[in-house]
């Protein structure tokens, strides 16, 4: 039996960052818009930190623990996004969500790392492990946008 | 008895090249359970204890046939076998009705942390509530509950007992009866979780002396959203019903009414007409095999499967000494999940997760296990096939490292 998608699934990228996870750990810093999720399914359990200087996403971070797919998601996702503009960091969530679905997503969007879980598609037992990191930004630019609002 | 020629009642095992352990969650359901269940759909679909015509009384006459072969199974009496839809159902019951009647404020229940999620919530529910106190039994360095450790969180207090009878996920059989004798001293209530006992071996409740027990028809071969609460005909004639609406009923005023004996109190609305036959023909399944060609069987594939594991390097079996087919493992530095889905390529269906026992994670010290259980139908060929399946997983993650 060939192992070819299950290979794509865990291409060395996705190794490297779990075994050498970027940005890891928390920090102290309540300017920070810090949410908490966990997948109780499979015992995902992730914080992630973001800190907004002008609408721009200046520091990432994230702690926790789970599989491999979750944690390097994680790391790749605090690269990708750090230094983005918020508008631009929504445009690559709603481009890697599209592209772990196996929905149609725009190839030239810039998207670093996080171009290689593409093979999600094919696991779709996997998509809450790739995305937990995603929906935790998500929910911190929320909050950030909330806050600004009112 | 011949398992290939079990295999072929069962649609998966003729069809697919699928290696079936995830028998703790759910079994295979054999053609006779599927042909029961298209005999109601197809020549009667039309609903009990209602019409005066010929196929209403026959689909009465095949549910309540049903609950005499539950209670011939468990040993009882008829009236004592009230349908729910599984065990979750069925332990909720009894503690929304007992539970909430005759637990007081300062009164224990005694529980332990090998619970499936089921049986401790609805008791962590009812002592929320009734500002009562759950008791852990003290685990041995096994993790078992043994009756030495139960005695030693038995006090005057204690109300209730709720424990399972096999544990999902450890496999480990509970010293039940023992433990009810203790507790009846004491005139203490004992709810019974046998949704992993039922499927494997013989369980007489008259034997054990249980108040109340529980299990589900999906994990014996039976339809899904069908499972058994057993009560004490007395215990259950007491219980007030916690669902209220038709069938349950004696007369309806329109400020009161009088509900119906039990168990019929306790079924109210539309019954699960279809999947209680099937679990009439599951438990007939279930004889014709034989609890004695079940036990014989896990116990050979349980020894073999320890065995094999125990050879290879890098992988923590966490029950080397389960009673049952349920064995509890991880790959060393392989997180359960990713293992899993290696798992998968090799077509080998088997849980990794929390198993509804997060409390038991803990004390692993594990965010997840994975488990393999077994079922009669299981061979050693499928054995063979999941040590390959760990061998390629442990390779496939040591490349990348
Ligand atoms: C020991 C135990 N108790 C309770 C349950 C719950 O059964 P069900 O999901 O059928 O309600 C299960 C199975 O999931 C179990 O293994």
């Amino acid at each position: 039996m060939s192992y070819g998608n299950l290979e794509t699934l865990y291409r060395q990228v996705i190794m490297d960052h779990y075994k050498n996870p970027r940005n890891k750990g928390l920090i102290g810093d309540e300017t920070y818009y810090k949410v908490h999720l966990k997948n109780p399914t499979c015992g995902d359990d992730l914080t992630v930190q973001i800190k907004v200087v002008d609408n721009i996403i200046t520091d990432v971070f994230h702690d926790g623990t789970g599989c491999s797919i979750s944690m390097s998601a994680a790391s790749v996702m605090s690269e990708t996004i750090k230094g983005q503009k918020l508008e631009d960091a929504k445009k690559i969530l709603k481009n890697y969500l599209q592209m772990v679905k196996g929905e149609a997503f725009d190839e030239e969007l810039f998207m670093g790392d996080a171009i290689v879980y593409q093979g999600v598609a094919n696991f779709p037992a996997r998509f809450k492990c790739a995305t937990i990191a995603w929906k935790a930004l998500d929910k911190a630019i929320f909050i950030h946008d909330e806050e600004d609002n009112s | 008895m011949d398992v290939q020629k079990i295999r072929q009642d069962f649609y998966l095992f003729k069809n697919d090249n699928i290696v079936y352990l995830d028998n703790a969650a759910s079994t295979l359901k054999p053609k006779a359970v599927i042909d029961a269940l298209n005999y109601y759909y197809e020549r009667l679909g039309v609903n009990v204890h209602r019409g005066v015509y010929k196929l209403s009384y026959e689909a009465t006459d095949m549910y309540e046939q049903a609950r005499a072969k539950v209670a011939e199974l468990l040993n009882c009496q008829f009236e004592e076998v009230v349908f729910t839809r599984g065990t979750s159902s069925a332990l909720n019951l009894v503690a929304s009705s007992y539970g909430m009647a005759n637990i007081e404020a300062g009164d224990e229940i005694i529980t332990s942390e090998l619970e499936h999620h089921s049986s401790l919530l609805p008791w962590q529910q009812v002592a929320k509530v009734k500002n009562a106190k759950l008791v852990f039994v003290p685990l041995d360095e096994d993790l078992r509950i043994t009756v030495e450790n139960f005695k030693k969180v038995l006090t005057d207090k204690t109300k209730v007992v709720a424990l399972n009878y096999i544990s999902n996920a450890m496999g480990y059989i509970t010293p039940i009866k023992e433990i009810i004798k203790i507790a009846h001293e004491k005139k203490i209530v004992v709810v019974v979780d046998a949704a992993q006992a039922v499927p494997h071996m013989p369980v007489d409740v008259k034997e054990l002396d249980c108040d109340f027990l529980a299990f589900s028809g999906h994990k014996m071969c039976g339809p899904t959203g069908i499972g058994v609460l057993y009560g004490k005909y007395n215990l259950l004639q007491k219980m007030e019903p916690i669902e209220f609406g038709g069938d349950m009923i004696d007369y309806v005023g329109l400020n009161e009414s009088t509900y119906k004996d039990a168990p019929y109190k306790f079924e109210t609305g539309t019954p699960i007409i279809a999947s209680a036959i099937g679990l009439k023909a599951a438990i007939e399944y279930l004889q014709r095999i034989g609890f004695n060609f079940i036990i014989e069987k896990e116990t050979e594939l349980r020894k073999y499967l320890v065995e094999k594991m125990q050879e290879l390097d890098g992988v923590t079996i966490f029950n080397p000494h389960t009673d049952t087919g349920i064995v509890a493992f991880n790959i060393d530095g392989v997180h359960p999940h990713d293992a899993a889905s290696v798992f998968d390529e090799e077509n080998v269906a088997i849980r990794a997760g929390h198993h509804c026992a997060q409390p038991l994670m803990h004390c692993l010290k594990q965010v997840a296990t994975i488990r393999a259980s077994l079922y009669f139908y299981n061979t050693k060929k499928d054995i063979d096939r999941l040590i390959i399946a760990i061998k390629k997983a442990k390779g496939f993650f040591d490349n990348f490292i």
